[in-house]
């Protein structure tokens, strides 16, 4: 929804973030916790930064570096914070629902919208092993460290004999996972797996579900509508 | 596999007079009235690479009976005890599980009748949470939902793991983890419980509540363990392999007792 809002709605962010800011109060995680945790996703708006520089709209600036001729546009800079403000408000919206919503219940609820039970599966297993690779990985990593001479941050040598010794730790990393996924495979044999996944039918979407899913879309629509048309832009 | 239909008259001619007391109450007359028993007849196995891990194994378990199985690591502990649910399947011999030759048509009974926990917690638990683990099995099994949660509940009381439902397994602690992954065939009311290394890796507390556990059991067990001292307190019969065969099979008393013979296989008494 956010990412679909017109280009210099500012006041339209400010108001999502204003709810932001209630439901992440309200599902006690402090009002500005979201806010400040998807500053890390920061960084990554600046794969939007060129557009400052590449729309030739409404120019307010020339930069003259040496060969380089650069000029500001104040489009390609709404634009710019346009993208800025709707990525960092996405993530937040993002992390509300990872911090409010226990993960297996997002699988469930991947599963009842008809994301492919393989996919799913997928989910489901890497979640469950991300932090016993991440555990097997730092266990690499500290006899790394308990064998290599010297003290402090980048022991043990040079950029290129850490990058050796990083490689052939992603590669035994990647047999060990192999060898433990046909040991998984093995478990879920001994227990009479044949190739499909079962679920129980526990959780089904209700007649609620679907009333609370319609709200939304339409508040969504709604919104989307108001700032289109009736908003003020920058 | 190769030798399934030709020893049925076979397995009859061994069983034992008394297994019909054992036998579960409802399966006479079926194969189910053996329920709990293993047979291993001139079991040999070879992996692909051509390594011979098993040499012309026999054994029989009869219901109930608590087996340890000692022995150095290579020794074909594993791979024994991978063949009594037909994840591994003899290239030559029979295996016969609660009167079933293992073979494919009879997989699905045989996988319902064998829990076999790995030693690695990590491995047996795969999914997000304690109860769709333990409803894997039952699940897969068939059973309809009501009977799904009711066999998890039980399944989790038997191992002191009631309110641990909906915990995520990696942030538990291994004993609590080895005890899911106990509960996790014991939903799927197996006859037959095979352990690899149960004890391994716990801490006193943990290994305590273990051998209660393991005392508490009416299944018939067949557990690897190097833990010799587990083995003297829990098990009445112990079996030793070494280089793919049986070596001594007889009351443990008297097999911890054998100076020579433990020495001979690398163990140690307790």
């Amino acid at each position: 929804m956010i990412s679909l809002l017109p280009v210099g709605s500012a006041v339209a962010f400010i108001f999502a973030w204003l709810v932001l800011i209630a439901c992440s109060a309200t599902a006690g995680l402090g009002p500005f916790r979201l806010s400040r945790a998807a500053v890390v996703a920061l960084p990554f708006t600046l794969a939007a930064l060129p557009l400052i520089f590449t729309v030739h709209e409404q120019v307010i600036a020339d930069l003259v570096l040496g060969p380089v001729h650069l000029t500001i546009s104040s489009e390609g800079l709404r634009r710019f914070l346009t993208i800025t403000a709707g990525s960092w408000l996405s993530v937040q919206i993002a992390l509300l629902l990872a911090f409010t919503t226990p993960f297996h219940d997002l699988v469930d609820a991947l599963r009842e919208l008809h994301l492919p039970r393989i996919l799913v599966s997928i989910i489901s297993f890497m979640y469950r092993y991300i932090a016993v690779l991440g555990d097997e990985a730092s266990r690499m990593l500290r006899a790394r460290d308990a064998r290599s001479a010297g003290a402090g941050r980048g022991t043990g040598g040079s950029l290129r004999w850490r990058a050796t010794v990083t490689g052939r730790m992603v590669g035994s990393l990647f047999l060990r996972s192999y060898e433990r996924s046909e040991r998984i495979y093995a478990a879920m044999q001994a227990r009479g797996f044949e190739g499909e996944f079962r679920h129980l039918g526990a959780r089904r979407v209700g007649r609620s579900d679907l009333f609370a899913l319609t709200v939304m879309l339409a508040t969504f629509v709604l919104y989307e509508v108001l700032a289109f048309l009736w908003l003020p832009r920058l | 596999m190769t030798t399934i239909d030709t020893d049925h008259a076979h397995v009859h001619a061994h069983m034992h007079p008394e297994v019909g007391e054992h036998a579960h109450p409802h399966d006479h007359g079926d194969p189910g009235a053996a329920r709990g028993t293993v047979e291993m007849t001139h079991v040999h196995f070879r992996y692909p690479d051509g390594f011979e891990a098993l040499g012309g194994v026999d054994l029989r378990l009869d219901p109930g009976e608590k087996v340890a199985l000692v022995g150095p690591n290579g020794a074909g502990k594993s791979t024994l005890m991978l063949q009594i649910n037909g994840t591994l399947q003899p290239s030559h011999g029979t295996v016969t599980v609660v009167g079933l030759p293992v073979g494919k048509t009879t997989i699905r009974r045989v996988r319902s009748e064998v829990g076999l926990v790995f030693q690695d917690p990590d491995d047996q638990l795969f999914s997000p949470t304690v109860f769709d683990d333990v409803a894997f099995g039952p699940l897969h099994m068939g059973l309809p939902d009501a009977e799904v949660h009711r066999r998890v509940e039980q399944a989790l009381a038997a191992v002191g793991m009631r309110g641990f439902e909906h915990r995520l397994p990696h942030r538990m602690s291994l004993g609590q983890r080895k005890r899911v992954a106990l509960a996790t065939v014991l939903s799927m009311d197996p006859s037959i419980l095979v352990f690899d290394e149960p004890s391994a890796g716990l801490d006193p507390r943990g290994r305590r509540e273990l051998i209660g556990l393991l005392q508490g059991l009416t299944q018939t067990l067949l557990v690897s363990t190097h833990d010799m001292r587990l083995v003297a307190e829990v098990f009445p019969r112990t079996i030793v392999m070494d280089g793919g065969v049986i070596v001594a099979d007889g009351a443990t008393a008297q097999l911890l007792a054998d100076q020579r013979l433990l020495e001979a296989h690398g163990l140690e008494a307790p």
